[in-house]
């Protein structure tokens, strides 16, 4: 019991990471990560959405009709989800205007959905939970690190404060969007050289050049 | 039972609908309040920021405390106590005819394309410490590329030199149009003469104005229809069917 618990976790951060290995949740990973501070709500909310979703699916699972599943565990999770937004809209008014629509979007972000589905659905509440908050902190870690990558040498500063010296010229291009998108990708690089059983099998494999011969 | 049968799932689905349904009205009533206040609290923001007031050392109730917000008639330019400035929403005044004008009734063609004029504006007067008047910060909306831009124009206290401008909502392109948010770009607005021997002088062109001019601000590049967008509102709002008749008023001491 203990060993699963530490498996649900611990496993996502970097053995299972559902960005980095699975490949989810890329969308709101390329759009909130411009400034740490709006960052670290995000991943609250998604973390906090993964792990009651997962709880209160899991409840539920041996009720849940096969033919309607997908419906109820959204039901759930978009219900979850509004109510998520609206404490922010009353709590952290200007965070929640710079995240916009990605809160709400927390509702098709395929790890949520991943996760009711692969795991909820299969095992009891309390493991289902920590599965969640495990997921979440895999999400976390890698938005995190992209936040701080991203503000540090987009803005010179963390967190809002300015922390790099006067003579550094903010790179605007790690403001944008699509340096999320370099920095995913040398991420996951780093981590299958330290990890190689995440490697996947090439599809195939090129063989070598076949014998030259004059044109005919 | 089976959880495959008719009869089950539709009973799963009328409870999870009811449970979900329950927990997301009482979510949405019991912060209503909490959300309303911090609506309120940036709209006082974003007038405060529109006249260059904004200082981050004092809470927004505290510097909103020396603005006045009164009613304006639009048609006559006098104050009126017709409407209540506290709970009046210039965007349903709009919608609604009794509460506005349609150009053909205003005999104007609808340059800032909002469809109908309200016939109330709230405005806001700022006053220094000895209790003259000091900023006047107007209402302003109108359309351009893809949506109608929001926001305020504030005018120093001689009624003529722009103090600064803002808009808080609007959906143009972000990096081209968008960039009527960047604060660059109204910097350019402050100390421009709106009017010159009682014609309306500001404007906003295509291209880049003069170093040292008077009263044309440069346009956005890549945003044509956004720039127009925003000279054509300046030249409504500031026009006879917008508050020109109050600013002449107010001028005059007759407001």
């Amino acid at each position: 019991m203990f060993k699963a618990v530490k498996e649900a976790l611990l496993d996502p951060i970097f053995n299972n990471n559902p960005i980095a290995l699975q490949i989810l949740g890329i969308c709101s990973a390329l759009a909130v990560t411009s400034s740490l501070s709006v960052t670290v709500v995000m991943c609250i909310a998604l973390t906090l959405v993964t792990a009651f979703s997962n709880f209160f699916i899991s409840v539920i699972r041996h009720q849940i009709p096969n033919s309607i599943r997908i419906i109820v565990q959204m039901t759930i999770i978009a219900s979850l989800v509004i109510v998520v937004d609206q404490c922010l809209k009353a709590y952290a008014y200007d965070i929640s205007k710079s995240l916009s629509v990605f809160v709400g979007l927390i509702i098709t972000n395929c790890i949520v959905m991943g996760r009711a589905e692969a795991f909820a659905m299969k095992n009891p509440p309390v493991v289902s939970f920590i599965d969640g908050i495990g997921n979440g902190l895999g999400y976390s870690v890698m938005l995190l690190a992209l936040a701080f990558v991203r503000e540090l040498f987009g803005s010179g500063s963390l967190f809002g404060f300015d922390v790099m010296p006067a003579w550094y010229v903010p790179n605007g291009l790690l403001l944008l969007p699509p340096s999320a998108f370099f920095l995913i990708g040398l991420f996951i690089w780093a981590l299958r050289s330290w990890k190689t059983d995440q490697v996947e099998a090439p599809d195939f494999k090129i063989c070598a050049n076949s014998e030259a011969s004059e044109a005919h | 039972m089976s959880n495959d049968t008719v009869g089950k799932t539709l009973l799963v689905a009328f409870s999870v609908c009811l449970v979900c349904a329950v927990v997301v009205s009482t979510a949405a009533v019991a912060l209503k309040p909490l959300q309303d206040a911090n609506i309120e609290r940036d709209r006082q923001q974003n007038i405060l920021a529109a006249a260059g007031l904004l200082d981050e050392a004092m809470t927004v109730e505290e510097q909103f405390s020396s603005v006045q917000v009164r009613a304006v008639d639009l048609s006559t330019g006098q104050f009126t106590d017709d409407i209540d400035p506290a709970s009046y929403d210039h965007l349903k005044a709009a919608k609604n005819s009794d509460l506005s004008s349609s150009f053909a009734e205003l005999n104007t063609s609808d340059i800032a394309k909002i469809g109908r004029r309200e016939n109330y504006a709230v405005v806001y007067l700022v006053e220094d410490a000895r209790g003259q008047l000091d900023k006047v910060i107007l209402p302003i909306r109108g359309y351009g590329l893809w949506s109608t831009m929001q926001g305020f124009l504030a005018l120093e206290e001689d009624l003529n030199t722009v103090a600064g401008i803002g808009f808080f909502s609007d959906g143009e392109t972000p990096g081209l149009g968008g960039e009527i948010n960047n604060p660059d770009w109204k910097a350019q607005w402050i100390n421009k003469e709106a009017f010159n021997n009682g014609a309306l002088v500001l404007e906003v062109i295509k291209g880049a104005s003069a170093p040292d001019a008077a009263s044309t601000i440069d346009g956005l590049s890549g945003a044509t229809l956004t720039t127009k967008g925003v000279d054509n509102l300046i030249k409504f709002w500031l026009g006879e069917n917008g508050f020109r008749p109050f600013l002449n008023n107010l001028e005059a001491g007759e407001a």
